[in-house]
């Protein structure tokens, strides 16, 4: 989240630790205490998924891979991301553009609204959708009768993981374009430049980077969500499981390396996108620059 | 007439930001709209730009009514306060974007905005970026952008604010030189009394909304026409004086006032060019210390301080300081060459000046 509004921070903290200086042994303590957590509880495990995937060496990798039913949840999960990353980009650009560039009532709601499926339990937030559409459910008969189905079907994974994806691109581009205003649209505006074009080539590119953060973290919820899919999928093999829910599995039916099999495609796209990240970071910071300024040449006519 | 504004109004809910105002610019003049923050110059430039809509009252650009012309139609030019220039853009797209959105041909657009570059002193830094820019760079970049599809008008708010004081005075030195030589109509809005004399033509003070006057720099300077124009235009120094036997009275000090009710209260303002200073103590009516000089460069700026203890602002130059010589803490004899009757009876409300009689006209800085 708030990739620019974090990274500040650290540089800030950095600068004042340079104040107070610690003694060395209390520095190395705690860098020391930091690596060794995040050694034990992330490395370790994550080192463990590959290990364990590939136990059986790599024709059983690939075998488990090809198993038609977890080749057809891969392809529900990324059905499932290709149906909830868009939406949500939509509706991301559209919340962040009206919080932050319009003064509205209900403004503050809209903002603790967007934030709703991070207090959420995920089970609750897939409860919700069987309460309304399951079969006992407020909608459950008027769809039955027109033969629609929603939960334990495809379109109520997508309706879960869009909920619980939700915040993501929202969160990310507020505060980038609260911080920007609306002076360059304006700009735009005066220099002949339709709503659409002032858009697209203006507010876009100004916040395409921190979109594209949004996109990506957005991505990787919507494929890794367990909990609210696993309440409204139903588990039916092949035709409602989504990856980690096939991963769940297989591990429950006692096949170890395939179940992480599966996992480390998950686990691959968790590395993938802390890369994309953090080198989206990294040109954010290189094109807004340490703006130092140039030299100003003499000025004409003076 | 290139702009006139027939009275305006804007309201922003219970707010009335501006109040009935009516103003007209003639084609290629430099207009500067004065006043304090909060006083609805911006306002009314947004109006003219179409980024405002007035709630009452017509907009009229040369002789064409505007309020319904949405802001990309109205061919004007705006200069934002921080500049806004688009960052994702270099300083070739910037200056180039209102000529691709008017679909101007390519070769056209090279060649409008090397011209721009060129005249704005920006040769080579095309290529650049906003962020790689020093503050006097992105103004003029702003402005050229602002300029390079012919707008029939240039709008500009605070356009040197963002910059600081030495770069200041060599930017509104420039805009003066750009205006002479591409003439465009010009209304730009500051809070800085001095820029707004410099620059423009003609001021427009605006205080709360309101219109308070307009004129020529010279004009509103020495004929102020109620007391916010004359506190706002130059440093004014205000007594409170008292009608007793045909004179009004402050401690020592003393002013003719026939004609003047008995025991009315009379506003009096002069400038501080306006007292003469002598180390005779026989040559003025007043006495008093000086107790500070501020060291100003050529001008030296004086507090004074009468016996009875009225604190008086005034100006010198050096070498008038010097030609006297005077010293900080020495008992000066002085007069008020020239003063004003601002207001009577403790009106709040400023009184045009020739209501009262026998008034003296300030003198430009002496």
């Amino acid at each position: 989240m708030a990739g620019i509004v974090k990274r500040r921070t650290v540089v800030g903290t950095q600068k004042s630790q340079r104040g107070s200086e610690e003694s060395p042994w209390v520095k190395w303590l705690l860098i020391g205490f930091a690596m060794l957590f995040c050694g034990v509880f992330l490395l370790l495990p994550l080192i463990n998924v590959f290990a364990q995937a590939f136990a059986k060496g790599l024709p059983h990798y690939w075998g488990s891979l090809k198993h038609p039913d977890s080749l057809a949840a891969i392809r529900l999960t990324l059905l499932v991301a290709a149906i909830s990353v868009p939406l949500n980009v939509v509706f991301g650009l559209a919340a962040a553009w009206a919080i932050a560039k319009f003064e509205f009532k209900g403004k503050s709601l809209l903002i603790t609204l967007i934030d709703l499926p991070f207090s959420v339990s995920p089970v609750v937030a897939g409860l919700v959708f069987v309460v309304l559409f399951g079969m006992q459910g407020y909608f459950g008969e008027w769809l039955m009768d027109r033969n629609i189905r929603i939960i334990f079907a495809v379109p109520g994974i997508a309706m879960a993981t869009i909920f619980i994806t939700f915040p993501f691109v929202a969160r990310e581009l507020i505060p980038i374009m609260q911080a920007q205003g609306s002076d360059q649209e304006q700009a735009a505006l005066t220099l002949g430049a339709s709503g659409w074009q002032t858009f697209w080539y203006v507010t876009l590119p100004s916040v395409r980077w921190g979109l594209l953060y949004g996109v990506i973290l957005c991505n990787s919820r919507a494929m890794g969500e367990f909990g609210a899919v696993s309440v409204v999928s139903g588990h039916i093999t092949g035709h409602t499981d989504t990856m980690p829910l096939r991963v769940e599995k297989l591990y429950n039916e006692y096949q170890g390396p395939a179940a992480f099999a599966v996992a480390s495609l998950l686990a691959l796209l968790a590395l993938l996108t802390l890369l994309i990240k953090t080198y989206l970071e990294w040109r954010q910071h290189r094109e807004e620059g340490a703006s130092q300024a140039a030299p100003d040449p003499t000025l004409p006519n003076a | 007439m290139s702009i006139e504004l027939k009275n305006i109004s804007k309201r922003f809910g219970e707010v009335v930001a501006v109040d009935d105002v009516s103003l007209t610019v003639a084609e290629g003049e430099l207009v500067a709209l004065l006043g304090p923050s909060g006083g609805g110059k911006t306002t009314v430039l947004r109006m003219i730009a179409g980024l405002e809509v007035p709630t009452e009252g017509d907009i009229v650009i040369r002789g064409q009514r505007m309020n319904d012309v949405p802001v990309q139609q109205r061919n004007i030019g705006f200069v934002f306060q921080g500049y806004a220039l688009f960052k994702t853009m270099s300083v070739f797209d910037n200056i180039a974007f209102g000529l691709k959105i008017k679909k101007w041909k390519k070769a056209d657009i090279a060649d409008r905005v090397a011209e721009l570059l060129k005249l704005f002193g920006l040769d080579g830094l095309g290529k650049r970026y906003p962020h790689q820019l020093s503050g006097g760079q992105r103004q003029r970049v702003a402005i050229a952008r602002a300029l390079a599809p012919k707008p029939s008008v240039l709008l500009l708010d605070e356009p040197f604010g963002a910059v600081d004081a030495k770069i200041r005075q060599e930017l509104r030195d420039w805009l003066v030189h750009l205006h002479d030589e591409l003439n465009v109509t010009t209304v730009f809005v500051t809070h800085d009394q001095e820029e707004a004399m410099e620059v423009s033509n003609r001021i427009v003070i605006f205080s709360r909304g309101r219109l308070e006057q307009i004129g020529a720099p010279r004009e509103v300077y020495e004929q102020p026409r109620n007391e916010f124009v004359a506190r706002f235009i130059g440093v004014l120094n205000i007594l409170e004086l008292r009608v007793e036997n045909g004179v009004a009275r402050l401690h020592e000090l003393a002013f003719p006032a026939h004609g003047v009710a008995e025991g009315q209260r009379l506003r009096i303002g002069f400038r501080p060019y306006a007292v003469q200073l002598s180390p005779n103590l026989g040559e003025y009516r007043y006495r008093a210390t000086i107790k500070h000089v501020y060291f100003l460069g050529v001008l030296l700026r004086l507090e004074l301080e009468t016996p009875s203890g009225l604190v008086l602002r005034t100006r010198i130059t050096k070498d008038e300081f010097t030609r006297l010589k005077l010293a900080q803490g020495d008992t000066v004899s002085f007069q008020i060459r020239e003063y004003r009757v601002l207001s009577r009876d403790g009106d709040s409300l400023p009184v045009e000046v020739s209501a009262v009689h026998q008034t003296v006209p300030f003198g430009e800085g002496i």
